[in-house]
């Protein structure tokens, strides 16, 4: 007994194999390996689907599925039956989740598709169209969270299911949410953020044995948080005036509380861009906030969206990301065309704001 | 092809709505009333999944019970911790329930972050084998990928994390980036399927993260440090916005036109339609189209921007001297506000191994100078906000370069006592051209 667990523990000191990031050429479809540096050229004979030529004369097809991100067995014995089934064993994976097969004839894409479609699983995404959603952890893993995030995007795509199946749109949509300020669903040209509305809640009686004070002093962007002795215990207090309720001391501080079921609120931002195509990459802008935080489907924030998706739609040129459309356009119309109301709010007051005031005449009547 | 949407699933076993029968797990379900309102509509439900996890193990039934519980008071319930595994300082993301007297199965639910392949291949093999090793040892869902990067698998026991970790690294993956250090990087799909591509993404990205796996292993730096790497302008890994170290596929001679090419697009998408969509759309007027529909091109004005390469996919390509940009420093809010990358370097062949030292060695003098000079929690574009560009360039070693800035500066506040000195370092270095 004693020697069996010895046998155990010497287990768990195994010494790590420090193998960092793996090739993928050991992973990837044979085509690909042999044509890699060598394409010539990519058309797309259908939503969902890519077609790439290289200059050997091979060609190479990728169908294009959404998926819901968080995966079980099921789902990936699942894909991965019909990949076998019907497609060469190879997949990737994108930025936004999707899974992408990579076939080597044309005649197979039609029966993939189908046996995505028979299973429950959209094939879409390329494009013009709205592809999926990049998201977060939210409430099912994140210690920090002011929202849930597969829940929004579950309910969002949803509704926005036709768009990703179809490439209807003047030019890619990606759409982002986030459950903190911290972004971490990064740039979109419709973006859903957690916005807080009050400052934290603070638990004096932790404060002293669960944060390292000074760091949290650090933290805060305004400088409103000050040591402080509370009930006799050494805590933190916030200047509340000063405080713009961003949350940044809340995860080096749990007893901070910054999410509330009423005051944290969600906000939509747009226009922003990675790519380099055209104008140079755009952060996002606020137009929409002190929308509800109301699961399970959050309706008033998927109004909004498709307010502006469908007003994109409508109005943009072909090739305009929103963010190119808006500085077509101009801010007045936007918010003309979307109903939204502009505030005193969407005026930046943060660093370098001046920059983002108009010190023209350029005005649009 | 028909359309399946709205007809009930041909074999309901195999479909994204299934729900097994039978009940594996000895737990009885929490009524999740608000979650099962997502289980309807037609993109596949991550609450049904959940569900058919729930059917296998009772970690999964109190973490249903737990997530019901965060949508019905708009709360979230998990704490941080500190669990690694041996050897380790990071890769792992601790998650303690708050509410773990309520739901006691899922009171420990650790996500491993673990680094995909570069590119995110996989063969439907290898996918198999890793669903596997989760869902013997953790709850059995993955997510693919995270922001980052990184292959989440979520939920797991603190014993369990180490029973995981060696059995996935027994075949190859490693454990990714978590707290102050470096973190887990992307690339694009790039050479292997793109013709777009104008670099070797996969072995850049390769490069530089595992040249640092110590510091990613074990976390020491004031802050996260992300490479990204794109093939092409197009920047699909997002890196400018979120990325402290950018590197960016681009090129420096002509672009490729098959005039051909732009003679059949013209024809069959229309003059008008291509003069607005492809000529007007040039940010910088270096487009015009010819009187007999073929391509003229003022390459000295084009900025490699690929919106007419993106449109013409025919017909235009990148040039054949190809290379990259890196821009340092892009990052998100906290907590100057944003930062973009910035351009460190405008280009730089990657074509033979000493390419690839070079790339390395400056990534190295990039992080050691930002771990010596980087404040607790600033971000490498937050110090350089801080001590501005100029010195930053001159540590690092790295002389200026007008593509750096988008204007000279604007504000006489200023000293330039050793402008002389400055202006012959240009000169000199600018002499062999002239001559």
């Amino acid at each position: 007994m004693a020697q069996a667990q010895v046998a155990v523990e010497k287990k768990q000191m195994r010494t790590p194999i420090e193998s960092g990031c793996p090739d993928g050429m050991q992973y990837m479809h044979p085509l690909m390996v042999k044509n890699f540096g060598n394409w010539k050229y990519h058309d797309r004979p259908r939503p969902g689907v890519l077609h790439h030529v290289a200059y050997s004369g091979d060609e190479i097809w990728t169908v294009r599925v959404g998926t819901q991100r968080q995966l079980g067995p099921y789902e990936i014995n699942l894909l991965c039956d019909i990949v076998d089934q019907y497609g060469e064993g190879y997949v990737r994976f994108t930025i936004r989740s999707n899974l992408e097969v990579m076939v080597s004839k044309w005649d197979k894409v039609g029966p993939l598709i189908q046996a995505f479609n028979d299973a429950g699983y959209p094939v879409g995404g390329t494009g013009n169209s709205v592809t999926m959603i990049s998201h977060t952890q939210g409430w099912l893993h994140c210690d920090i969270p002011g929202t849930d995030a597969s829940g929004v995007v579950k309910s969002l795509m949803d509704d926005l299911y036709t768009e990703f199946i179809k490439e209807e749109m003047p030019n890619r949509v990606h759409i982002t949410t986030s459950c903190c300020q911290i972004n971490c669903g990064g740039q979109g040209d419709i973006a859903i953020n957690i916005q807080h509305t009050k400052p934290p809640k603070i638990n004096h009686d932790l404060v002293a044995n669960v944060c390292e004070r000074p760091s949290v002093v650090a933290r805060c962007p305004v400088a409103a948080i000050r040591p402080a002795m509370v009930n006799g215990k050494p805590s933190l207090e916030v200047d509340e005036k000063k405080c713009i309720c961003c949350g940044a001391c809340y995860p080096p501080c749990p007893p901070m509380q910054i999410n509330d079921p009423v005051h944290s609120k969600l906000a939509i931002w747009v226009g922003g861009k990675n790519s380099n195509a055209r104008s140079k990459p755009m952060f996002q802008k606020l137009v929409a906030a002190g929308l509800p935080n109301n699961p399970p489907r959050w309706p008033e924030v998927g109004a909004v969206v498709k307010k502006i998706l469908y007003t994109y739609k409508k109005d943009a040129r072909d090739w305009e990301r929103v963010g190119d459309w808006v500085e077509r356009i101009g801010w007045p119309r936007f918010f003309e065309l979307t109903g939204l109301p502009f505030t005193k709010f969407h005026i930046d007051n943060w660093r370098g704001s001046r920059n983002s005031l108009n010190a023209s005449t350029h005005i649009r009547f | 092809m028909t359309d399946t949407l709205n007809q009930p699933p041909k074999n309901p076993e195999r479909h994204s709505t299934f729900v097994p029968k039978e009940k594996k797990s000895t737990k009885p379900f929490h009524a999740t009333p608000m979650l099962d309102q997502l289980e309807s509509g037609p993109w596949p439900s991550f609450v049904t999944g959940l569900k058919r996890l729930a059917h296998e193990n009772n970690m999964m039934v109190d973490l249903l019970g737990q997530l019901e519980h965060s949508y019905k008071t708009r709360l979230g319930y998990w704490k941080g911790g500190t669990v690694s595994v041996f050897g380790y300082g990071g890769g792992i993301i601790p998650r303690f329930s708050e509410v773990a007297s309520m739901f006691p199965e899922s009171k420990e639910f650790h996500t491993l972050r673990v680094q995909p392949p570069a590119g995110n291949h996989y063969t439907t093999k290898m996918l198999r084998q890793l669903s596997n090793s989760w869902n013997k040892w953790g709850s059995g869902l993955i997510a693919f990928h995270g922001q980052t990067g990184n292959i989440m698998f979520i939920g797991s026991t603190s014993e369990n994390v180490q029973h995981f970790f060696d059995e996935v690294n027994e075949y190859g993956f490693d454990l990714g980036g978590a707290g102050p250090c470096v973190r887990t990087a992307m690339s694009c799909v790039g050479a292997a399927r793109c013709e777009q591509s104008c670099a070797n993404e996969h072995r850049i990205h390769r490069t530089l993260v595992n040249n640092f796996i110590d510091d990613m292993h074990r976390p020491a730096l004031p802050y996260k440090f992300k490479f990204k790497v794109s093939g092409c302008p197009n920047d699909c890994m997002n890196s400018i916005q979120r990325a402290d170290f950018a590197v960016i596929g681009t090129w420096r001679d002509d672009m490729q036109v098959d005039q051909k090419g732009v003679k059949e697009y013209v024809a069959s998408h229309g003059r008008k339609y291509t003069i607005d969509n492809v000529i007007a759309r040039c940010p910088t007027k270096a487009l015009s189209l010819n009187d007999d529909d073929t391509l003229e091109v003022d390459n000295r004005s084009c900025v490699r921007c690929m919106h007419c390469i993106n449109v013409m996919t025919k017909a235009l390509k990148p040039g054949k001297d190809r290379g990259i940009t890196l821009l340092i420093g892009g990052k998100r809010t906290l907590k100057i506000g944003d930062t973009m990358g910035t351009v460190i370097v405008p280009f730089m062949k990657m074509d033979t191994d000493e390419d690839y030292e070079k790339l390395r060695d400056l990534a190295s003098t990039v992080i050691d100078y930002w771990a010596e000079n980087g404040l607790e929690h600033e971000r490498c574009g937050e110090m350089i906000e801080r001590i501005g560009l100029a010195k930053f360039l001159e540590a690092i070693g790295i002389e200026v370069d007008p593509n750096m800035i988008s204007h000279p500066r604007t504000s006489s506040y200023v000293r330039m006592d050793d402008w002389d000195q400055e202006a012959q370092k240009w000169i000199d270095r600018h002499q062999p051209a002239v001559a």
